[in-house]
């Protein structure tokens, strides 16, 4: 049986043998390997079922990464795995260690791994031709660098579509201070999508017909009913609206169920990963989306979530239902179950063309009952970016959005003032990177400022944004809208679904100035040719963005298109302007909805050439990329 | 039949691709220099993000067998691509074959890159040739392929031969999905020319139209079984060609095939 242990204080270290497992060495400093607690996540083994295996403890790592043959879907595939694990194993660090990871390649090809959120020197940062020559076949590099933060991170290959073939896998860094957030069980829940397809030939496909993935089209079935419903005319109206364009409102997502398995740690749903406990207790679940393109949705019906973290960085608790995660971003939340039962964790794709699904119970081999999916959602005129100015009604009826700006909220509440000079040693030697940067914020950076709110959510339009016109764009939101207090579409009225108007940072931000200067950057593509790019360029047509070590600057986002658009910048944290002041969040990606306009603040603390892209993966290999040069 | 190439169209026909060509890639001509450390080949040798790569495919829109009872031919009409985003090589090939006759015979190879102005059409530049059973007609060829609004697929293309003739073909399809797999295919293509042609069996003006109705069921996307019904039609002079080589200048019939996309 599992033992309770408290998460605020650090695993007893165990040095279980872990049988069954090959081609993994074990090396000096790992701290544990740990297999078998009930109370931790693990990743399932690739190749069989739910065989629990391990978490990597310590601050030296040895990563291996290879080609292992898999069976997700019934038929035999080739995954590329790290450790022989899909995902890989989760990587426990601990803020202030040093951490050396020795990743070893046994693929044919280069390959790489990014530490996704992870605040570190940019030659450690793992994009092959941005920061490094990649890892060739057959090698070995050493990746060192000191950990300056805490929190729930993943990594991932940052090599061509090899993450889409199963390399990701969770970090968890335990706060140097003790956690706030109390919990009796720690789970790392990885969603990812997978596909026993090759990756070419998807984008491939996608080239020849931006479509071919979606079955859920409007037809001449889904037409006489909105007729019966609508009435004909409106009907008609609507059909010649969208037709005029060439654009369809039953575009979610570019690659479907038709083509993916969506996994569950590791696990397919009908193979139901399975996390114990006992009624009353405290369960920390740790979300981590590592999908290459599938937005979940994620709910567990009889439970309400609590949402105490948002990509690594501590949040004021939100009480929810159900929250979207967007590829790339993790959300921690603490539910307590106080029945002996099961509970379902259900993340359903946007689009609806498949789930994930694990269970919560009190022993294994217990299955939870699986809700039918919510109905598909569909594109709406402020997703074209074409609402008006007084606000656009969501579909339900529940919020209202516009271009006003959020009620303001108190400012100066939570935060421990601290000086720097009190500043744990470790900290003080990551800031030698760069003008005094801390990793994160935490309670050892958060001071108090008399500097105002400079949290605007109502950036002023900016003149002059180059825009490239052509073929690689097909459409410019006429009138974008701030929509961050709407979940997006496609939740049933009555549940409360997460915005990122909710989130609110436990911690100040560590930089109070306000920004020199404003880079309005819109998200741009081609539809029908399956072209993504910024400001209309493609990543090979386009200069990298400059920015001067140390100035302060806000990022303006504005969708043109009618997909959602994952942005993440690497290596400096993106300070989302929510209406929450000195305690915007601190993410390091940023889904901007469709028609959507936002901005967020990034201190250019850290030297060196960044990525910054959609995580969409095929956007990105399209061309929805741009390098970020800090000097 | 003498075909002495005339220089002057030659020119003139030079001319006209150029300039189109020209105009076609006018957009992307204004582009910066990009920093070479950043772009293609990066500083460490390794590319970055590979968005300029090539795809290929090719697509059997038709692959049919019509019949009308008791005669029966085979008939296609396929394209193919090989390039990147802004630069294709194009491939058209369409015929009928009849009691080992070859027909209607029209092979092309274009060079395609997307219009600065229209965001879901191509521009076509190149040659096509007319082999089939009949005399072979070597033609320069322009045109435009793509989406136009309301989801019509458009595809008109004018043709200019070294032996001062001109000619125009329209080819037009409209899916409609029945479901999400069984789907209608209304498609039309009509063919003009300048000058009669006793054997390529053209008259001037519109001189053959080609319609259809086929519904498709894709299994999946790369293979669909369909069936139909197609009619083609010879007009003024055309039909007497056609009548004359023991053709029926109104022909209507029932078609059976598979829609293919590799």
């Amino acid at each position: 049986m599992p033992e309770d242990h408290d998460r605020s204080g650090r695993r007893p270290s165990r040095a279980t043998p872990v049988s069954g497992i090959t081609r993994r060495r074990f090396v000096q400093g790992v701290a544990a390997v740990v297999a078998g607690l009930d109370c931790w996540p693990w990743p399932a083994r690739a190749t069989a079922g739910p065989e629990p295996v391990g978490v990597l403890d310590g601050n030296h790592f040895e990563l291996t990464i290879e080609r292992v043959p898999v069976n997700f879907t019934g038929r035999p595939a080739y995954a590329t795995a790290v450790n022989g694990l899909v995902p890989g194993p989760t990587l426990r660090w601990r803020e202030g260690d040093t951490v050396t990871l020795a990743v070893t390649n046994r693929l044919p090809q280069t390959t790489s791994i990014h530490w996704h959120g992870i605040r570190l020197p940019s030659q450690f940062d793992g994009v092959p031709g941005l920061s490094f020559a990649g890892i060739a076949a057959g090698e070995t590099f050493i990746y060192r660098f000191p950990v300056r933060q805490s929190g729930t991170y993943w990594y991932h290959s940052h090599s061509r579509f090899q993450e889409q073939l199963g390399l990701y896998g969770a970090i968890v860094v335990e706060p140097s201070i003790p956690h706030p957030v109390r919990c009796d069980r720690d789970y790392v829940l990885v969603l990812s999508d997978w596909t026993d397809a090759n990756p070419e030939t998807i984008l491939s496909n996608l080239k020849q017909q931006s479509d071919y993935y979606n079955y859920h089209q409007r037809t001449v079935g889904t037409f006489l009913a909105d007729a019966h419903s609508q009435g004909l005319g409106p009907t008609i109206a609507d059909r010649l609206m969208w037709g005029r364009m060439n654009m369809s409102p039953a575009d979610i997502l570019d690659v479907s169920g038709a083509a993916y398995t969506y996994l569950l740690n590791g696990q397919p749903p009908g193979a139901n990963w399975t996390a114990l406990f006992r009624p009353r207790e405290r369960i920390r679940l740790r979300f981590i989306n590592a999908s290459s393109m599938t937005i979940f949705d994620v709910r567990i019906p009889g439970l309400t979530m609590s949402v105490v973290q948002a990509d690594g960085n501590d949040v004021e608790p939100v009480s929810v239902d159900e929250f979207r995660i967007s590829v790339a971003e993790t959300y921690d939340v603490i539910v307590q179950p106080t029945e002996s039962r099961t509970y379902t964790i259900f993340a359903q794709a946007e689009d609806r063309t498949g789930y994930a699904r694990g269970t919560l119970a009190i022993a294994n081999g217990l299955r939870g009952a699986i809700p039918t999916m919510d109905p598909r959602p569909l594109r709406t005129m402020a997703d074209m970016g074409m609402a008006d100015m007084h606000g656009v009604s969501e579909r339900g009826g529940v919020r209202m959005e516009g271009g006003g700006a959020m009620p303001g909220m108190e400012l100066g509440r939570g935060g421990m003032p601290m000086k720097m000079e009190n500043l744990p040693e470790y900290a003080r030697r990551a800031a030698m990177l760069g003008p005094g940067a801390p990793g994160q914020p935490g309670p050892s950076s958060s001071k108090e400022f008399t500097v105002p709110d400079m949290g605007s959510m109502a950036a002023p339009l900016s003149p002059g944004v180059p825009l490239r016109l052509g073929p690689q764009v097909d459409n410019i939101a006429q009138m974008p809208t701030q929509r961050l207090a709407s979940p997006g579409e496609g939740f049933p009225p009555g549940r409360r679904v997460l915005t990122y108007a909710d989130l609110r940072a436990v911690y100040r931000g560590t930089d109070p100035r306000p920004p020199e200067r404003e880079l309005e950057i819109h998200l741009t593509g081609n539809m029908e040719r399956f072209i993504w790019g910024f400001n209309g360029e493609k990543f090979s047509q386009a200069e990298p963005i400059r920015l001067k070590l140390g100035e302060r600057v806000r990022f303006i986002l504005v969708n043109d298109t009618m997909m959602e658009h994952p942005i993440h910048l690497h290596g400096l944290w993106s300070e989302l302007e929510n209406g929450q002041g000195e305690f915007r969040p601190y993410k390091h990606t940023i889904n901007v909805k469709p028609g959507e306009r936002l901005s967020f603040l990034v201190s250019a603390d850290t030297p060196g050439q960044w990525a910054f892209h959609c995580h969409l993966l095929y956007h990105m290999e399209t061309g929805m990329f741009r390098a970020v040069i800090v000097a | 039949m003498t075909a002495a190439p005339s220089s002057a169209m030659a020119r003139a026909w030079s001319f006209a691709a150029a300039a189109w060509l020209v105009l076609c890639s006018s957009w992307s001509t204004n582009a910066q220099p990009l920093s070479p450390q950043i772009t293609g080949l990066a500083q460490y040798g390794q590319p970055l993000v590979m968005d300029d790569t090539i795809f290929y495919h090719l697509l059997f829109d038709q692959f049919e067998g019509r019949t009308n009872g008791p005669d029966n031919e085979f008939r296609w009409d396929g394209e193919g691509w090989v390039g990147t985003d802004t630069n294709r090589l194009w491939f058209k090939s369409e015929g009928f074959v009849q009691n080992g006759r070859m027909t209607d015979g029209d092979q092309e190879v274009l060079y395609d890159r997307p219009l600065p102005w229209l965001r879901y059409f191509d521009a076509q530049a190149g040659v096509r040739y007319d082999l089939d059973s009949g005399p072979g007609r070597t033609w320069g060829a322009i045109g435009i392929e793509g989406l136009a609004p309301y989801f019509f697929q458009f595809e008109p293309t004018f043709y200019f031969s070294n032996q001062g003739r001109v000619a125009g073909r329209i080819q037009g399809s409209y899916d409609v999905l029945l479901t999400q797999r069984l789907i209608a295919q209304p498609q039309v293509e009509m063919n003009f020319y300048s000058q009669s042609e006793a054997s390529r069996e053209v008259d001037s003006g519109l001189s053959e139209l080609d319609t259809g109705l086929r519904i498709r069921y894709e299994i999946s996307r790369k293979f669909a079984p369909y069936v139909g019904f197609a009619y083609t039609g010879d007009f003024g002079q055309a039909a007497t060609f056609v009548r004359r080589d023991g053709g029926n200048p109104s022909d209507p019939r029932f078609v059976f095939g598979v829609r293919l996309w590799y």
